[in-house]
């Protein structure tokens, strides 16, 4: 495995940098409180929007006058906190409802089958906007109601490979030993579900960003005078004439990270699963 | 097929309840009353009580949901608390633009994605093929509604080759070319993410069948290059990419949403969001019920042409 690994590291020179993208990212967003940044949120209306390189403000400031940089490094921990809790939420759900739906037959999997169903016939984005209309805007309702959209992707998968193991002679074995079914499935199905879910997940991250930004810049995530980027791109909006910078710089912040998330996402499944490696 | 037709239609009525179940839902997921909710802090005792017995708040949960399918089923979908007017003509009407931006950028995603896929595939590690490898890997990051607004910020603002926003100019438009000259960008922003993994999924599916034995044997027999691509190749390629369009109808009507928002398109997106930052209830499921509604239908359209396209499929 270790050899994988390098083997793709040496290969795959960009997804390197992509790691170390994501590793100052986070770095950033962790030690932000202890960084010498200006306050995010104090207004300085005198100097709004001033254009990045500034003296004092390195990429400019906003439509208040408060300090972009600072902004973008604790929207960071807003954003990237948001994609990562939102796409594990989502995986916890996902994965133990796809080992309930796989591995029980009936009702069990009749529940949670059409469940999934059921959430998949709604367009993604439209049901979490319908499930934070029903919990109220906010940052926790928007990353609940991601999670609530999310899970079907992780149970259809998980499902899937629980379908085939359960068949499969090593567990028929294990149950001819007389293992109870936390054993069957805590031994010998959860360790062949590692890799499939890895793999789903780092692709997921990335996408969980993107929608908690959506339903930011919609004015149902995060309130103010808290920001994430997704709502300093909303608010910026109105400035994108005079001052693009606004709105570009925390667009390109999201866009970095995500492209980071992919690439590295990519790189995990050419490790972890070698035949579905790009061609 | 009339009877692949029958069961297919057959299995729509748990999804159809269980969607509806859940839109019903959204009204009571809420941990205080709706009725409050909806009036905000400044309503009287009086106007809560009243709205409380408008929307039947007192009665128990199963008989609420039955009565409201019920007048459901007969089209209607309640009144706007914030507009004052019967919900489902309000949402018709918004829905109609949203169709038109999501077809639109649906036939662009898939005749693009389509062409771009096909000819990735053809020739393998070309300029062509790394160059769509990168605009996926791009479509998949970029947050679409702030390619939304650099698109603007350029086309628009700079260039000023095209409208902004909005779906007509407000004045002296209104025919067919300033619709159109209003579509553009709305639909080629909601079809940027689509088209590359149209692209994406055709290139691969075309790969696969390019290496098949009767595309050898076509070209054996002398057919010409663009024979074997398109009739033999392509045409075995389509289970797939079909799939994959279908998938980005869902994908696309969920875009709509912030794509509208962008750039102030009067669909159904700018109108549900107006609705929930308003807390207008029916106004908000009226619109979650038909844009997924229509959602189920396009699913189910997909379905049939796989059977169309692949007859074994109708026999599974």
């Amino acid at each position: 495995m270790a050899d994988a690994w390098r083997r793709t590291a040496r290969r795959n020179r960009l997804a390197v940098l992509a790691v170390a993208a994501l590793a100052a990212a986070m770095l950033a967003a962790v030690l932000a409180p202890w960084l010498p940044l200006l306050d995010p949120d104090a207004v300085d209306t005198p100097n709004r929007l001033r254009p990045p390189l500034t003296s004092g403000h390195a990429l400019g400031t906003d439509e208040f006058g408060r300090d972009l940089l600072a902004r973008l490094v604790w929207g960071a921990r807003v954003s990237l906190a948001a994609g990562v809790a939102s796409a594990a939420a989502a995986m916890l759900v996902g994965v133990t409802l796809g080992i309930l739906g796989g591995f029980y037959t009936g009702w069990v999997e009749t529940v949670v089958m059409r469940l999934t169903d059921i959430l998949m016939a709604f367009p993604y984005v439209l049901l979490a906007i319908a499930i934070v209309a029903g919990l109220g805007p906010g940052l926790r309702n928007a990353m609940v109601a991601i999670a609530i959209v999310g899970f079907p992707l992780y149970t259809r998968l998980v499902r899937g490979v629980v379908l085939s193991l359960r068949e499969r002679e090593f567990v028929e074995a294990a149950r001819a030993l007389g293992a109870s079914d936390a054993v069957i499935l805590g031994r010998h199905v959860l360790p062949h579900l590692l890799s499939p879910v890895i793999v789903a997940f780092s692709l997921d991250v990335g996408a969980k960003i993107l929608a908690t930004a959506g339903l930011s810049f919609l004015g149902l995530g995060t309130q103010p005078p808290t920001a994430d980027w997704g709502s300093m791109l909303a608010t910026g909006r109105q400035f994108v004439i005079l001052s693009p910078h606004v709105v570009l710089l925390p667009g390109l912040a999201i866009f970095v990270i995500v492209l980071a998330l992919n690439l590295v996402g990519d790189a995990v499944r050419d490790v972890l699963d070698p035949r579905a490696a790009t061609r | 097929m009339r009877r692949y037709l029958a069961r297919r239609l057959l299995l729509l009525v748990p999804v159809l309840a269980g969607v509806s179940v859940i839109i019903f839902m959204v009204l009571h997921l809420s941990p205080g009353d709706p009725a409050e909710i909806m009036l905000g802090t400044q309503a009287t005792k009086e106007d809560l009580a009243r709205l409380r017995a408008d929307l039947g708040l007192n009665e128990p949960l199963h008989a609420q949901y039955l009565k409201w399918i019920g007048h459901v089923v007969r089209g209607d979908l309640g009144r706007s608390l914030w507009m004052k007017r019967p919900v489902l003509a309000e949402v018709l009407t918004r829905f109609k633009a949203t169709l038109l931006l999501t077809v639109t950028a649906l036939l662009l995603s898939s005749a693009v994605g389509v062409a771009l896929g096909v000819a990735a595939a053809t020739r393998p590690n070309s300029l062509l093929d790394r160059l769509s490898a990168t605009a996926s890997l791009f479509g998949a990051s970029m947050p679409s509604f702030w390619l939304g607004i650099v698109l603007m910020v350029v086309f628009a603002l700079q260039l000023g080759w095209l409208p902004a926003s909005g779906m007509y100019a407000p004045h002296g438009g209104g025919d067919l070319s300033d619709l159109l000259a209003h579509l553009v960008l709305p639909a080629v922003t909601l079809a940027a993410a689509s088209v590359t993994i149209v692209a994406r999924l055709t290139r691969s599916a075309m790969l696969d069948t390019l290496g098949q034995d009767y595309v050898r044997t076509a070209r054996a027999k002398g057919v010409r290059e663009g024979g074997v691509v398109l009739r033999h190749a392509l045409r075995n390629a389509l289970v797939p990419i079909v799939t994959v369009i279908g998938v980005q109808v869902g994908y696309l009507l969920g875009g709509a949403v912030l794509t509208e928002t962008v750039f102030a398109w009067p669909g159904v997106g700018t109108l549900m969001v107006q609705g929930i930052l308003a807390r207008d209830f029916p106004l908000v499921q009226g619109c979650v019920l038909v844009v997924a509604l229509s959602f189920v239908l396009v699913n189910l359209a997909v379905d049939l042409l796989y059977a169309w396209l692949d007859p074994r499929i109708r026999y599974e």
